[in-house]
């Protein structure tokens, strides 16, 4: 259950085919954008050796893990064959040029 | 009763050779974790692909290269393994192995791979220093040694493995013979004509081959010196390889009072007398068989891997198995009974010119035997046609000339059934193949061979699963292997891209894919960077450098460390540093709390564990130090590394300390294909390790001696000699000149030293000798440090590219 939309900052804070970080207590979460200004958020961890996916080349709607070359799925956090894992999402959209990060209601 | 805490059954695998590892694979597949394994390898390190010894020894392939199992895989599937010890004795009672060094371990299954051992004629001399057999990589390095210091070679064994190592050593330079016993080689896999041609092949190739040879005597005193044969004959020999057969290796399974005859005696599941001891593998006796090919190894891995872990209650079945002669250049198969009787019928067929001949025997219109030499292609589908009993009444005709008679166009793997074995080795069919191809998309034969392991073993049905990809995916199969392509992107090469990022004037990543037509709208992480470095390398005053084509590193100016903390690196001109500098790095390291202070390899200091936000801070104070960036983290110039010279060593004749300081002034914030490092020495003692470095420059008496393309790391390979110059002016200018050239033609992630082999050093030699060339690359690569030379730390300490060391946001 999403409990709230928060308010992280504009899209043009995060520029195209990069990601920026959301802090939060538990974890970070790395927000990309896409060159077609898509916006995918996922938790800044690699299911593979927990390398900071924030910090991956983006490209297309994946991203490469710096550490281990990896490649994520950023729509869905998935690693893309033949790695296997899966990084969790965190529900994002963009609304007048905000983007809104869904949090636990918890 | 105690309660006793639950706990893993524990496996023990003695012998670590195909059998055993694959034995493994095949368990773990089916119950991973069910078992605490222990291997025992007499063999010092993993498992390696021994059918691959011979293209080893004739200098084909690497030892690593074949090696099928590294350390790591034992460690990724939690094994313990034990290299390097012989496993001497079984404790049945107590199910307990023991070592020869005395390590034991306990087992509630216990699996024997003890393999074979080479048969040694016992004549007089056989255990003369330098004869030897052929049966593991320890062999291989002894050849290879002797092919080095000695001449004349004898191989006593004309049969596969004999004449593979026959054909090895005379690839190395020694005059070799081949001693075989009977009349003709090869005798269980070929017919006399097709052994005959054979001979003459092997003639051609410069090797003697006597045939009913047989041998009295090894003769030497501390070490042989030739060869006696029963006729009287006498052969020089410096080294004796004996390669005329293997034998089951039953001593353990002996000793421990299993039942034994040739081999270690198993039923239908691969289970000895000992129901709790398994065996798999070259050691074993099945109904009175015995084996020494791989294919039927594997099988038995797949029923005691059934077996074991109470998968099925499979069952052996001896198949029909193929032999394919590993000697490079001679195309040749054989499979099935091709000898014939009363009750059978040959068809055979001869080109004395093209040195092909065939022979079918067939028995009650089906194919039971072939023997194919010099044209070996259509094996797959006769192979085929022997195991499935195929009624062949219809295809009599034209069986001889194979699948595709009258086609025109040659046969290939399509005609073949889905059923038909593609890979002997691993027993992979066609259908598994294609189904593989197109359930996960496969485009390479890499991709086709981690996913089935076909072709992953000996390597010969490599063209055919290639002309099944080609086959399977059509026009979007790249028939032309020889180019690397910059990624899966494109089919282009690094050479064509830059070609055009030339000649169509192209200026900017998204005009390269729009141009060449990249099959990705932005590119991936491999091509992406690539092309960041060629447009950099082309436009130097034009090009914008895009930091989101670039790795972590170069993007951060920092090394990310596996905790996601940064290592921060100053430059250190010449490795000289100062108490000033010095001074500054320790208020650094203590205003930031940087954990970890390490002197580099390269005489600098890392700064290791600064936390990503405190980046443009650490940066600003070392830049008020005089300090800047040490590019420790990019394809870029990093260290130019010194020894201290004639300013203070007794033996010094040159200030390479200065020559390096200038060297590294000229050089740095360049941007390279891959990481350069320099280094400059006073004398040839060489204290700077110039000679491993991609440009070292090393004093004479007379001036400096100057090295490219070497290399320390993985694969160390010793510098070449570019040219001897006298001022330190040249020294300058060839450096200059050289970083250029290999700006221009190294591809990306290309070191020097696999560029220089990839070019050859003559051409870098030959470019770098003509002034002209040498003077216009230099004046190329000083227009471009124009635009380099800027100290990035600096730059990001003033404010740019905020946005990479800030959170997005902060939320509590």
């Amino acid at each position: 259950m999403i409990g709230v939309w928060t308010d992280v900052g504009a899209l043009e804070d995060i520029p195209r085919l990069r990601s920026r970080v959301v802090t939060t207590a538990e974890v970070d979460i790395a927000v990309f954008r896409t060159a077609d200004d898509k916006v995918f958020a996922l938790h800044d961890r690699c299911p593979h050796k927990a390398g900071k996916l924030s910090q991956g080349i983006v490209h297309g709607d994946s991203v490469t893990c710096p550490l281990h070359n990896w490649v994520i799925g950023l729509a869905d956090g998935q690693a893309k064959e033949p790695d296997e894992g899966c990084s969790r999402t965190v529900p994002v959209r963009v609304e007048n040029g905000r983007i809104l990060l869904g949090m636990d209601a918890t | 009763m105690n309660m006793i805490a639950p706990r893993r059954n524990r496996l023990v695998l003695v012998g670590n050779g195909m059998a055993g590892a694959r034995a493994l694979e095949e368990i773990l597949q089916r119950a991973p974790g069910e078992f605490a394994i222990t291997v025992f390898g007499a063999e010092p390190h993993g498992c390696y692909n021994r059918i691959m010894l011979s293209p080893v020894l004739a200098g084909e392939k690497t030892f690593e290269a074949i090696t099928t199992h590294p350390r790591e895989w034992y460690e990724q599937n939690d094994i313990e393994l034990i290299a390097g010890e012989e496993v001497v004795s079984i404790d049945r009672e107590a199910r307990l192995v023991v070592g020869a060094n005395g390590t034991t371990r306990p087992y509630d299954a216990l699996i024997l791979a003890t393999g074979s051992n080479p048969v040694v004629i016992p004549v007089p001399g056989h255990k003369l220093p330098g004869v030897i057999s052929f049966r593991d990589i320890a062999d291989v390095d002894l050849m290879l040694q002797a092919s080095r210091t000695h001449k004349r070679a004898v191989v006593i064994g004309g049969g596969l493995l004999g004449l593979e190592a026959a054909n090895g050593l005379a690839r190395n330079g020694m005059d070799t013979t081949v001693l075989h016993l009977m009349p003709t080689l090869m005798e269980r896999q070929l017919d006399p004509v097709s052994a005959g041609l054979l001979k003459a092949e092997l003639t051609r190739r410069g090797m003697t081959v006597l045939t009913e040879a047989n041998t009295k005597a090894i003769i030497g005193e501390d070490r042989v010196t030739g060869v006696e044969l029963a006729d009287g004959t006498m052969l020089q020999a410096d080294l004796v390889v004996m390669a005329v057969g293997i034998r089951p290796n039953t001593t353990l399974a002996k000793s421990a009072g299993l039942d034994c005859g040739r081999g270690v005696q198993v039923d239908d599941g691969m289970r000895t007398s000992d129901p709790a001891i398994y065996a798999v593998g070259e050691c074993v006796e099945h109904r009175g068989a015995v084996f020494g090919l791989v294919a039927p190894l594997y099988d038995m891995a797949k029923i005691l891997a059934d077996r074991i872990t109470r998968t099925a209650e499979s069952v052996y079945e001896p198949a029909v198995t193929g032999t394919r002669l590993k000697v490079t250049g001679i195309d040749m198969f054989s499979a099935g009974d091709f000898t014939g009787d009363d009750l059978t019928e040959d068809v055979v067929f001869r080109d004395a010119a093209r040195g092909v001949h065939k022979k079918l025997v067939i028995r009650d219109e089906k194919l039971i035997g072939a023997v194919l030499y010099g044209e070996a292609k259509d094996s797959a589908w006769y192979f085929d046609l022997i195991r499935n009993g195929t009624d062949i009444s219809d295809l009599r005709d034209t069986l001889v000339f194979g699948p595709s008679v009258g086609g025109g166009e040659a046969p290939g793997v399509e005609s073949l059934p889905d059923t038909a074995e593609i890979c002997g080795c691993n027993g992979v069919k066609k259908g598994t193949i294609l189904t593989a191809i197109s359930q996960h998309k496969l485009t390479t034969v890499d991709a086709v061979r981690a996913r089935t392991k076909a072709s992953a073993s000996c390597g010969s049905c490599t063209c055919q699963v290639e002309a099944l990809l080609a086959h399977a995916l059509g026009s979007d199969f790249d028939a032309s292997p020889k180019i690397k392509a910059v990624c899966k992107c494109t089919a282009l090469g690094h050479d064509a891209v830059r070609a055009a990022i030339r000649a169509q004037q192209l200026k900017s990543i998204p005009a390269v894919m729009q141009a060449l037509g990249w099959t990705t709208p932005d590119g991936c992480a491999s091509c992406r960077p690539a092309l960041n470095y060629y447009l950099l390398c082309e436009w130097p005053a034009e090009y914008r450098d895009d930091s989101r084509s670039r790795f972590v590193n170069e993007r951060m100016h920092a090394n990310i460390q596996k905790d996601g903390t940064y290592s921060v690196i100053p430059r250190m001109w010449g490795g000289v540093t100062s108490a000033a500098e010095l001074r500054a790095i320790a208020d650094v390291v203590d205003k930031y709390d940087i954990p970890t202070v390490k002197v580099t390899g390269g005489q600098r200091i890392d700064l290791l564990g600064v936390r990503k936000e405190q980046l443009p801070d650490v940066w600003r104070d070392l830049n008020d130090a005089g300090m800047v960036s040490g590019h420790a983290y990019g394809k870029a110039l990093r260290t130019v590394k010194t020894c201290v010279g004639s300013e203070w060593c007794r033996f010094g004749t040159q200030d390479s300390t200065a020559m390096g300081i200038a060297l590294e002034k000229m050089t740095w914030g360049s941007w390279t294909p891959h990481k350069t490092k320099m280094a400059v020495s006073g004398c040839p003692r060489n204290c700077a390790e110039a000679t491993i470095k991609d440009f070292g420059a090393i004093a004479t008496e007379a001036g400096w001696d100057l090295y490219v393309g070497g290399n320390g790391g993985i694969k160390v390979r010793v510098t070449d000699l570019l040219a001897k110059v006298t001022t330190e002016e040249a020294v300058l200018e060839y450096a200059a000149a050289f970083m250029q050239l290999y700006r221009e033609e190294g591809w990306y992630l290309e070191r020097t030293a696999p560029w220089v082999e990839r070019v050859g050093i003559d051409h870098v030699r030959s470019v770098l000798a003509d002034p002209a060339q040498r003077a216009s690359l230099q004046a190329r690569f000083l227009e471009s440090q124009r635009y380099a030379q800027q100290d990035p730390w600096a730059e990001r300490a003033a404010g740019a590219e905020a946005h990479e060391f800030q959170p997005l946001a902060v939320v509590s």
